[in-house]
C-alpha cells in the first residue's frame, strides 16, 4: 500500500481540521497566553540557541564519526577496538547520564586542578555549554559512526579496486572514491540521526544551558502555569522538525542517485 | 587534585549498606527497569492496535493515529515526559475526584510506565506495520483457502511471518526504552539517574557514581544484546542468512 495522496477536501478530513482548529481556537481563548509577549524576545534567543547546538554539534560528530566509522570497518584491532566500544559505550547508556557525568563529574575535576583554575580555559570550562556541546557532539558521533561503519563496509570493493588500478594512492583513493560514495550511502539516515539530535538538544537545560526549553521552563516558574508554556514547546519543536525533514528532503533531492 | 583522586576511589561508598549508597543505586536500577518493562509492554499494546488500526482501520481512524504517531516522533522525549506526566496525573485525579474518591498522588513509578509507554506505543506502531506489511498476502490468502480460522492465520502464519521483520525494531526500542527512563530524573522519578545524582551530590563523588550507573545501564543494554540475539536467531530460522 502506497501512502495515498494526501487531500483535505475529503468530509472527514474536513471534520478532524475543524475539530483541530477547534482545539487551537479553545486554546487560544480560554488559555493564558499574557506572557507571551514578555517573553518573545528571550524565546527567539532560545530558539537561536538550540539550533546553534544542533549544527555545532552534529558537524564536529559527523567529523567525529567518519573516522570512528572508518576505524571499525577497516582498521588494525588497536584501531576499531577502541571505536566500537566508544560507540557501545555512548549508545549503550542515557546521553543524560553522559551529560551529568561530564558537567558534575569532569567539572568537579578542573575545579580541583589549580594549574587549570589559572588558566586561560578556565572561564569557559566554569561554563555549562562546553559540556553539553562535547556530550552532544560525542552522541551524535557514537551513532552516526555505527551508520558510517556500514556505509564504509558497503562500498564495493570493485570501485576500491579500480581506483588502485588507476595508480590512486590509498589516500586519494579514499578521498574521492570511497568517502564520497560511503556518504551517499549514509545520506538517507542522516536526516533521522539529525531530527533525534535536535530532539536531544533539550536536555542541556538541565545543566544551566539556556536554549529554547529553559526558557519555557523559566516562563514556567514565573507564571505557576504547566500545560501554556509546555504546550508551546512542542509546538515550536514540531515546527523545527518540520523545517528540518523538508530540508533534507531537498537536500536528497539534489544528490543524484543511480538505481 | 588528590582529593579529587581519593574521592573517585572512594570505594566504600559503592557498599550495599546505608553508609554507601550501593543499595540506592541497585534500587534506582529496580525502578528503572520496573519503568522500562511496564512502559515496553504498554507500548507493545498501543503498538500493536494501533498497527491494526492504521492498517485495517477505516480513514478516521488511520488519520487519528497518524497524528498521534507524528506528534510523538516529532516532539523531544522530554518534553512529551513532562506534558503527559503533569497532563496524565491531573487527568487521573480528575477521574478519581468524578467518581467520588479522594484527589490522590498517583505514584512517579505508574506516571513513569504511562509516559514511556504512551512514547513507544508511537514507534511500536511504526516498527509493527511495516513488519506486518512484509507478510505476502499471498500465504495469508492460502491459508485461507485450507480454511484457517482468522486466530488461525494469526497464530500460524501472521505471527511467524512478521516476527524477523519486527525483531530488530522492537530491539532497538526496548533499548530506547531503557535509556528513556533516564529522562524520568526530570521530574523526579528516584530512577538510576536520579538517585545517582543525589549520592553523587550528598557525597560530592559525582565521577564514581556516575561512572557507576553508567557502568550499570551499560550492563542492562550489552544483557539485553544477548538476549535479542537469541530471539532474533529464533524468529529468522529457515531463513537464508543475509551475510
Amino acid at each position: 500500500m502506497e501512502p495515498e495522496l494526501r487531500s483535505w477536501k475529503e468530509p472527514h478530513r474536513l471534520v478532524l481540521l475543524a475539530i483541530a482548529i477547534g482545539i487551537v481556537v479553545f486554546a487560544a481563548t480560554t488559555m493564558r497566553w499574557d506572557w507571551l509577549p514578555r517573553y518573545s524576545g528571550k524565546l527567539v534567543t532560545g530558539v537561536g540557541t538550540t539550533l546553534w547546538l544542533l549544527f555545532l554539534t552534529s558537524v564536529l560528530g559527523f567529523l567525529l564519526a567518519v573516522p570512528l566509522g572508518l576505524a571499525q570497518a577497516a582498521g588494525p584491532f588497536w584501531l576499531s577496538g577502541p571505536a566500537r566500544a566508544f560507540c557501545t559505550v555512548i549508545r549503550g547508556t542515557p546521553l543524560l547520564l553522559q551529560l551529568w557525568l561530564l558537567y558534575y563529574g569532569l567539572g568537579s575535576l578542573f575545579a580541583y586542578w589549580p594549574e587549570i583554575r589559572q588558566s586561560w580555559a578556565w572561564p569557559y570550562l566554569r561554563s555549562a555549554w562546553p559540556y553539553g556541546v562535547l556530550a552532544l557532539t560525542m552522541s551524535f558521533a557514537g551513532y552516526e559512526g555505527e551508520v558510517m561503519r556500514g556505509a564504509f563496509a558497503g562500498v564495493p570493493k570493485g570501485e576500491l579496486e579500480a581506483a588502485r588500478a588507476y595508480g590512486m594512492s590509498p589516500f586519494t583513493a579514499f578521498r574521492r572514491i570511497w568517502l564520497p560514495r560511503a556518504i551517499h550511502r549514509a545520506l538517507p539516515t542522516l536526516a533521522g540521526e539529525t531530527v533525534l539530535q535536535l530532539k536531544a538538544t533539550p536536555l542541556v537545560a538541565t545543566i544551566t544551558v539556556v536554549d529554547v526549553y529553559a526558557i519555557i521552563s523559566r516562563v514556567r516558574q514565573d507564571t505557576f502555569l504547566t500545560y501554556e508554556p509546555l504546550l508551546l514547546l512542542a509546538l515550536i519543536y514540531m515546527i523545527l522538525t518540520g523545517v528540518l525533514v523538508v530540508a533534507f528532503r531537498w537536500l536528497e533531492a539534489r544528490v543524484p542517485v543511480q538505481s | 587534585m588528590l582529593d579529587w583522586i581519593t574521592g573517585i576511589a572512594a570505594w566504600e561508598l559503592l557498599a550495599l549498606e546505608p553508609p554507601g549508597w550501593g543499595g540506592v543505586l541497585l534500587k534506582g536500577l529496580a525502578v528503572s527497569l520496573q519503568v522500562a518493562v511496564g512502559g515496553y509492554i504498554l507500548g507493545f499494546l498501543i503498538g500493536i492496535g494501533g498497527a491494526t488500526g492504521k492498517l485495517y482501520g477505516g480513514p478516521i481512524l488511520r488519520d487519528v493515529l497518524d497524528v498521534y504517531t507524528t506528534l510523538v516522533r516529532a516532539v523531544p522525549e522530554l518534553v512529551l515526559i513532562l506534558l503527559l506526566y503533569y497532563a496524565g496525573t491531573d487527568a487521573l485525579n480528575k477521574i478519581m475526584i468524578l467518581m467520588g474518591a479522594e484527589r490522590t498522588d498517583i505514584s512517579g513509578l505508574a506516571a513513569g510506565i504511562f509516559v514511556i509507554g504512551v512514547v513507544q506505543g508511537a514507534y511500536q506502531t511504526e516498527v509493527l506495520r511495516g513488519a506486518f506489511k512484509a507478510v505476502p498476502y499471498g500465504q495469508i490468502e492460502a491459508a485461507r483457502a485450507y480454511g484457517m480460522s482468522s486466530l488461525q492465520v494469526l497464530r500460524r502464519i501472521i505471527l511467524p511471518g512478521m516476527l524477523p521483520h519486527a525483531v530488530p525494531g522492537l530491539a532497538n526500542l526496548w533499548l530506547i526504552a531503557t535509556k528513556d527512563t533516564a529522562l524520568l530524573a526530570v521530574v523526579g522519578v528516584s530512577e538510576l539517574t536520579l538517585v545517582t545524582r543525589q549520592a553523587g551530590g550528598t557525597t560530592k563523588s559525582y565521577f564514581l557514581f556516575f561512572m557507576a550507573a553508567g557502568l550499570l545501564y551499560l550492563m542492562v543494554t550489552l544483557l539485553s544484546n544477548v538476549v535479542i540475539r537469541r530471539v532474533e536467531r529464533h524468529a529468522r530460522r529457515g531463513m537464508t542468512a543475509v551475510r
